[in-house]
């Protein structure tokens, strides 16, 4: 049986599945609820400076987008950092961690950006024995408005700044977690670890208008009327988060830099995934928040399963394996060519392939043989965009299928089997330039 | 049987409670979730299978898009578009063998999405607006009169008043609906909604309906020739199959059409008599309406009788599911050879097995009796002509073309009396709807 225990900077824990700092981990009872059910460990929801406690809105906090049988895609928020006294918290961090070693207790924390609010906090949380600091930098509403959260994270410097605060204040390891509301998530990164972060976590919520109530023409969640713009997360942010991952893992700088991923992880395929783009805890919080605590079950039991089919004994042995796949497009094959392939046996014929490909792509799908309904790629016709293949209801009905030898039916050309990519080819002018 | 006693046929044999639940919906309604979780599981395929198997051809894909997207009137209208009597066929469309038969999570997962209650949640909800979905065109001053206010005749009157042209119907029972109110078990149609269709149709306005008036009685078609710009025969199917058995005419040998419509119109089902043991003789839809809603009445054993095997069974397998999870005996492969009779009162049936050879149904000579206190037949009905051989007949029914013509120019005819007929109230309604549309462009020439 494979093992899931996870060392993330220095920090143990039994497996990787950590609860994001959000509402699920507010407070003693709901962590301890989320140790129970058997989670890694926890990044406590945010804690603010001492003093009169974060007010939160008295009306609707989420909305959400949905998918087919109101399957919750999209979640958003307008919650601000804790709203509870710093005292409470701290005392209830202290406990939990005392009664719970063997689990991972990050406190997340968000002051105001000077020096000394920094350093009287970092005192006061190093007294709960947690095992480390997430710095907030991603909350992008209201607390952005007050200077601080997303406000901090979308300026390089600060984020530097704060970190080597951090560092000099606290003997904790220190996890930067980053905003996605910026133009490339490769500069805060830099600057964390400039800064003397010990990792980075991201991504943080993005900022979302989910949508517009019709009746009264105002954002949802709506507040007497009006609508503020909120955070979004849940699966449909899950392709985002991967991406910024991966953009930090392979960039030359940030390269090794320890991630804690979060976005969008529901299933132990997604935690995998992320895992594999050099993850080495994952966090969750929409998932947990729309199914409750007990599908870390699923999560971990599907991991190990995984782990085991393929022979990997630990995470680090799968860890990263990602990252030197993920290229720029120049350097993509285009002597690789595939024809897409529809079974017929599985094909029920509910015609979306055709109805996909024939009004908005390349009209390679025949529908009918023989007086038949009957859905068959054309093969002169198809580009293999894999349009078909995501359209189609039935999972592996329709595959890519390479051709390895003969004539593209398309281009009339050789299937070449050597690579061959856009920085040689002849259309492109550069290409040309380089061979000058 | 109880010996001397005769047969045992009598009314209150379960309590009202009973009767109650016997008789309620077959199918309750979709809630608004319902209907949302199901709308959710349809592809929108392209040129969709169901649609086609559609005998009205409703864009199913689209309107069940409309119930997603929140807008369930538009459903409905898209429904009415093809199906003015959409409500009805909701209920009634043996779904199992069209539409979604043909839905492609049929194939994918055995498991259909539920188009007859989508299409019944949709309509319901356009059905209770005050106003009518459709408005009529500007008036032709064309009339046509339209023989029996059935599935056909009234599809044809509403797409004939939507066109602007007044429409007189003629009707020989004293209500509308045709099989719609007479026909279809009672479960299938509850709280009167065949009269609640006819009044929705009627809503478009330009539509008269006149009662107890039967062609060829004082209704002659030569006169209806004259007095309108068109005509319309929809009046179904009159006659009865007989059985072939010796004394079928006996005391206790029911026609179950005349059964199903007797349990539609009673007022209190607990005065309708059934008898303890029950014979049907049929396959088809008749026969297991007539079966299941004995047993529901009380009858202690009801068995269908079958001349040949399951798969000729023109009932769906879901009706013939229906009728054994009621308790009712299929017994197949057997006919009718002689009613047996005790005072002239039907007591048993004697019947043979039959074999099919080459094709040809034959009885083996061997034979048994069944008692019986009362005997259904629900072996088809025929047309009886009462247009007095005017038109051309074809397979015992009026010969149409494609847009439902007749051999007599200006007369057009649709639903069960035409031939080609799938004895479906949505094929009458389709026809009624093609009919019409033909009759507006002979009109409009």
């Amino acid at each position: 049986m494979s093992d899931l225990r996870s060392t993330f900077v220095g920090i143990k824990s039994p497996n990787p599945f950590w609860l994001a700092s959000a509402p699920p981990t507010d407070k003693e009872y709901n962590v301890v609820r989320a140790f129970k059910a058997g989670w890694g460990g926890v990044v406590w929801k945010t804690l603010g400076e001492d003093g009169p406690p974060i007010v939160n809105v008295n009306g609707p906090r989420y909305g959400a987008i949905h998918g087919a049988d109101r399957r919750l895609l999209g979640l958003n928020n307008i919650e601000l950092i804790t709203d509870r006294p710093l005292e409470v918290n701290l005392r209830e961090i202290k406990k939990v961690k005392r009664e719970w070693p063997d689990r991972a207790m990050i406190v997340s924390l968000m002051v105001p950006c000077n020096e000394e609010a920094w350093k009287a906090i970092l005192a006061r949380v190093e007294e709960t024995d947690c095992d480390g600091i997430e710095l907030n930098f991603g909350c992008p509403h209201g607390m952005s408005e007050r200077g601080m959260g997303a406000a901090v994270g979308q300026v390089p410097e600060y984020i530097e700044m704060v970190a080597r605060w951090c560092k000099q204040h606290s003997r904790m390891p220190v996890i930067v977690k980053l905003t996605p509301n910026i133009t490339d998530i490769r500069y805060p990164a830099r600057a964390a670890l400039k800064g003397g972060a010990d990792a980075v976590s991201l991504i943080n919520t993005i900022s979302s208008i989910v949508s517009v109530d019709l009746d009264n023409f105002a954002p949802m969640p709506t507040i007497d009327g009006k609508g503020s713009h909120g955070g979004y997360c849940g699966p449909a942010v899950k392709p985002i988060a991967l991406n910024m991952v991966a953009e930090i893992a392979r960039d030359k700088e940030t390269h090794g830099l320890p991630i804690s991923a979060i976005g969008g992880i529901t299933t132990w395929r997604d935690a995998a995934e992320f895992i594999a783009m050099s993850a080495g805890t994952v966090q969750v919080c929409t998932a947990a928040m729309t199914y409750g605590f007990r599908i870390v079950e699923e999560m971990k039991s599907g991991l190990a399963r995984w782990m085991d089919e393929k022979g990997y004994a630990t995470i680090e042995d799968f860890r990263g394996r990602a990252v030197p796949n993920v290229t720029d497009w120049q350097y993509l094959n285009l002597n690789y060519v595939t024809k897409a392939h529809i079974d017929q046996d599985l094909c029920i014929k509910c015609g979306r392939c055709y109805a996909a490909c024939e009004d908005t792509s390349h009209q390679a799908i025949m529908k009918e043989k023989d007086g038949k309904r009957h859905f068959e790629v054309i093969d002169a016709e198809c580009v293999a965009c894999n349009l078909c293949v995501e359209v189609c209801p039935v999972q592996d009905c329709i595959t890519m299928v390479r051709m390895t030898e003969g004539t593209d039916p398309r281009t009339g050309r050789k299937i070449e089997p050597s690579y061959a990519n856009w920085t040689t080819h002849p259309n492109n002018p550069m290409a040309l330039k380089a061979a000058e | 049987m109880a010996a001397g006693k005769g047969p045992d046929i009598s009314g209150k044999r379960l309590t009202r409670q009973d009767y109650a639940a016997n008789f309620a919906d077959l199918h309750p309604p979709l809630d608004d979730h319902g209907a949302l979780v199901e709308a959710d599981r349809c592809y929108f395929c392209h040129d969709a299978p169901c649609m086609t198997a559609c005998p009205t051809s409703i864009d199913i894909p689209m309107f069940i898009r409309e119930i997603q997207a929140g807008h369930p009137k538009s459903a409905a209208r898209t429904i009415f578009d093809q199906n003015i009597l959409g409500g009805m066929c909701a209920r009634v469309c043996p779904t199992e063998t069209l539409c979604e038969e043909a839905c492609v999570r049929e194939a994918a997962e055995g498991k259909p999405v539920k188009i007859g209650q989508l299409q019944r949640y949709a309509t319901d909800i356009a059905m209770q607006d005050k106003i009518h979905p459709y408005v009529r065109a500007m008036a032709s001053g064309k009339r046509v009169a339209v023989v029996g206010a059935g599935p056909a005749g009234l599809a044809c009157a509403h797409r004939l008043a939507m066109h602007g042209h007044d429409v007189t119907i003629y009707e020989a029972r004293k209500k509308s609906g045709g099989l719609n109110e007479y026909g279809i078990a009672a479960y299938k149609t509850v709280d009167n909604f065949a009269q609640k269709e006819v009044d929705f149709v009627q809503a478009i306005g330009g539509i008269a309906i006149e009662h107890g008036k039967a062609l060829g009685k004082k209704l002659k078609l030569a006169d209806l020739q004259k007095q309108y710009d068109a005509v319309f025969l929809g009046m179904g199917l009159q006659g009865v199959n007989a059985l072939g058995a010796k004394d079928e005419g006996s005391d206790g040998v029911v026609d179950a059409v005349d059964y199903i419509a007797e349990i539609r119109q009673a007022r209190d089902l607990s005065k309708l008599p059934v008898g303890r043991r029950v014979l049907v003789i049929g396959g088809g839809m008749t026969a297991i309406d007539a079966a299941v809603q004995s047993k529901l009445l009380g009858a202690e054993d009801v068995t269908i009788l079958y001349r040949r095997g399951q798969e000729q069974m023109k009932a769906s397998l879901f009706e013939q599911d229906l009728a054994q999870t009621r308790g009712v005996k299929i017994k197949h492969w057997v006919m009718p050879k002689k009613v047996l009779i005790k005072k002239g009162k039907a007591v048993g049936l004697r019947c043979e097995y039959t074999v099919e050879k080459k094709g040809r149904l034959e009885g083996t000579g061997e034979t048994f009796d069944l008692p019986a206190d009362m005997i259904f037949k629900a072996i088809g009905q025929t047309f009886v002509d009462a247009a007095g051989g005017a038109l051309e007949l074809s397979g015992g029914r009026m010969k149409v073309d494609a847009e439902r013509r007749t051999s007599v120019r200006g007369i057009w005819a649709g639903g069960d009396c035409a031939a080609g007929g799938k004895d479906l109230t949505v094929a009458a309604v389709d026809d009624g709807r093609r009919a019409a549309e033909s009759i507006n462009a002979f009109l409009k020439a």
